[in-house]
């Protein structure tokens, strides 16, 4: 039983390599990410068949059809995030390291966000190609919407997948808890998006760009001080 | 118990009242002729919906800060009576919005909340009914109270920023001088009955969360195993 | 006296309207090494659950390093480790990468080859979905190993090894033993566990049926077994 016993990780340090830990596993799982960035796409053809061939309709709705299909997606990526921790007990092994739970709550929705986010850098320049659309916005805002949306996305979603990670029908239980959860940042992305898209005559796109972020630091405060008690349950 | 009979017969007196005078006694509004007579029920179920969320996320706070059973009773009985208004709300919104804007459903904020509203706790009761251990149950719809109820709030807003139509708010103050009496009594009325079901819900849960964790008492330490007789 | 590093007194937990444990009064001093006996559903991995703050008691109470795990569950969590039927680890990383993970999460140099060493693996690339059981066994006690606990609380530890693997298990144990290391161990192989320990707890049905020095186990655990049959 010889080796250093050097300080402990904490703080940020800890974060920083549960992040790490959960890039790790989501790049040894990236078969599943492949599936989940075709299911999206699949997504975005169904409402083009269901819609189209009307060029125009798509147009006009491009932004509504992306979002749903990264919202949709998006369920089954927050659920696989935990899957991965109850499969082998490993989420009870990092808390007995021991791993704060707020470390934890934020490592996870930060990993979370990037690989929807990556999701999205995938799905968004398809949506573009197949609904005829060309951002007359600045890319860097659009790129900002996007992860606000996001982060509105992932931040109750880490939250309620953890929750719901030793229900049997989490696949189900899922969505429904978190649908209606995320109606205000679903809203203002697609609104916001459409802006970006088509101009914005108005400019209502600071209000949406607002109400995301306040969304966010609501949501990213609340669901972190909330998490240690899901996992203590 | 007897105060909560009390209290159910209370809402039946007030409820005959207040509609009695506003089905018979209140007069016609100048716009809207005799289908403002909905109001009485209308604005009675959304003040009953809201409290009762209201009160589940009080009980739900109180499950993470104190861990007593008596609160998450509480929270399942006021989320189910809040999801039972919300319904009727739904209901009675479209019934309302047919005669008057001739569509059975609008994408009214108020209307559009109430049902993003209802589905998320009824979400709750779902998820109630999936979690077998209960004191995991307890926390998880604890937990999933206290972030929808904060969402209430940022839906409505955002739903009324995303549809431009809207109607000003009815209350009690907004209202003509002939109809504010039976407002405020179907109100009164709507309020205690909502009272009464979730007294009487969070009985139900009481006892059946009691059942549930009813454990024979811990059975006697049994004598040590002699070793000393052993074949 | 000096302080126990496991304090339990009139200790019990039930699952909704049953009683998986109850009545369990432990004095562990530090050094000591414990038996745990019994048929399955016993309440032996109630109890190592108990003691590594995972679990809440319903009733009595328990003390581990003297502190109360109610309040200060991190500070313990620090100094014990637990092997436990699941293996703590991740399906889809390889055995390096998970003790990589943890080392890294507790401080250690991040080079897991010397602790796959002591537990006689190869450092191979493939998910630990892949492996075998024994050798995920292995690499879990490579885990808590990596963890250098002071209190090492471990569940069945010769579950799913070949005969090779339990004097394996049996060389590991006289390591923590030599260490200074408490250890509790459940398992079903008495006359084997008993050899490594010094005192055993027989549970039954969540009570205590006998405790005793652990050179008396192999008895009492036929006692027991012939007056239940």
């Amino acid at each position: 039983m010889t080796g250093p016993r050097g300080g402990r990780g904490k703080g940020s340090g800890t974060l920083l390599q549960l992040v790490r830990k959960d890039l790790l596993v989501g790049w040894h799982g990236r078969a599943r990410l492949v599936g989940l960035s075709t299911y999206a796409v699949t997504l975005l053809l169904v409402f083009s068949f269901a819609l189209g061939p009307d060029t125009a309709t798509l147009h006009d709705h491009a932004s509504a059809y992306a979002w749903v299909a990264l919202l949709s997606a998006s369920t089954l990526l927050l659920a696989q995030s935990f899957l991965q921790e109850v499969e082998g007990g490993a989420l009870e092994g990092l808390l007995l390291l021991p791993v704060s739970p707020v470390a934890l709550f934020y490592a996870k929705a930060l990993a979370n966000l990037l690989l929807l986010l990556v999701l999205a850098g995938v799905l968004l320049p398809l949506g573009a190609v197949l609904f005829d659309v060309s951002p007359s916005g600045p890319p860097l805002a659009l790129a900002g919407i996007l992860a606000l949306g996001c982060a509105g996305l992932v931040a109750p979603g880490t939250l309620y997948a953890a929750l719901t990670a030793r229900v049997a029908s989490q696949q189900v239980l899922l969505p429904v808890l978190l649908f209606p959860l995320v109606v205000p940042p679903v809203l203002a992305s697609v609104k916001a998006t459409a802006l970006l898209v088509d101009g914005d005559p108005m400019g209502q796109l600071g209000a949406w760009a607002g109400l995301l972020v306040a969304f966010d630091v609501l949501y990213w405060s609340l669901c972190g001080v909330l998490f240690g008690r899901v996992l203590e349950a | 118990m007897r105060w909560t009979l009390l209290l159910g017969i209370l809402a039946l007196v007030a409820l005959t009242a207040g509609h009695g005078i506003g089905l018979f006694a209140s007069p016609p509004d100048a716009a809207m002729g005799q289908t403002v007579r909905i109001l009485y029920l209308h604005v009675p179920s959304a003040w009953t919906a809201m409290l009762a969320f209201t009160v589940a996320a009080v009980a739900a706070v109180g499950v993470l800060w104190s861990g007593r059973p008596g609160w998450d009773a509480l929270l399942e009985g006021s989320v189910e009576v809040g999801v039972v208004f919300c319904g009727m709300l739904l209901v009675q919104g479209s019934i309302w919005a047919r005669p008057t804007w001739s569509v059975w459903w609008t994408w009214d904020p108020r209307l559009t909340t109430t049902a993003v509203m209802m589905m998320a706790f009824l979400g709750i009761l779902l998820l109630r009914r999936l979690v077998d251990e209960p004191g995991r149950r307890a926390t998880a719809s604890a937990v999933a109270t206290i972030v929808s109820y904060v969402d209430v709030p940022v839906v409505y807003f955002s739903v009324e920023w995303w549809s431009a139509a809207h109607q000003g708010f009815s209350s009690a103050r907004t209202v003509d001088e002939g109809m504010r009496l039976p407002l405020w009594v179907s109100l009164l009325g709507t309020v205690l009955l909502g009272a009464t079901l979730v007294l009487w819900r969070t009985r139900i849960a009481a006892e059946a969360r009691r059942r549930e964790e009813d454990a024979p008492d811990l059975p006697p330490a049994p004598p040590p195993l002699d070793l000393e007789i052993a074949p | 006296m000096p302080e126990p590093v496991v304090r339990a007194r009139d200790l019990g937990r039930r699952f909704g309207g049953r009683w998986a444990l109850g009545r369990v009064d432990l004095d562990l001093l530090q050094g000591e090494r414990l038996l745990l006996m019994g048929r399955n559903g016993g309440g032996k991995t109630t109890l190592l659950r108990l003691f590594s703050t995972l679990l809440a008691p319903s009733r009595g109470t328990v003390a581990i390093f003297g502190l109360d795990p109610a309040r200060e569950a991190y500070r313990i969590r620090r100094r014990l480790a637990l092997l436990a039927h699941l293996p703590f680890l991740y399906e889809d990383l390889s055995g390096p990468d998970n003790l990589r993970v943890v080392a890294r999460l507790v401080g250690r140099a991040d080079d897991p080859a010397p602790w796959l060493a002591r537990v006689g693996l190869d450092p191979r690339p493939d998910p630990v979905r892949t492996w075998s059981a024994g050798m995920r066994k292995r690499l879990s006690f490579a885990r808590l190993l990596l963890q250098e606990p002071e209190l090492a609380l471990i569940d069945e530890p010769y579950g799913q090894l070949d005969p090779d693997g339990h004097a394996w298990v049996d060389g590991l144990l006289k390591e923590m033993a030599s260490a200074g290391t408490t250890v509790i161990v459940a398992s079903h192989l008495v006359d084997r566990a008993s050899a490594l320990c010094q005192r055993a707890l027989l549970l039954h049905d969540g009570l205590p049926r006998w405790s005793g020095p652990s050179d008396q186990a192999p008895r009492a655990w036929t006692c027991f077994q012939e007056r239940a049959s």
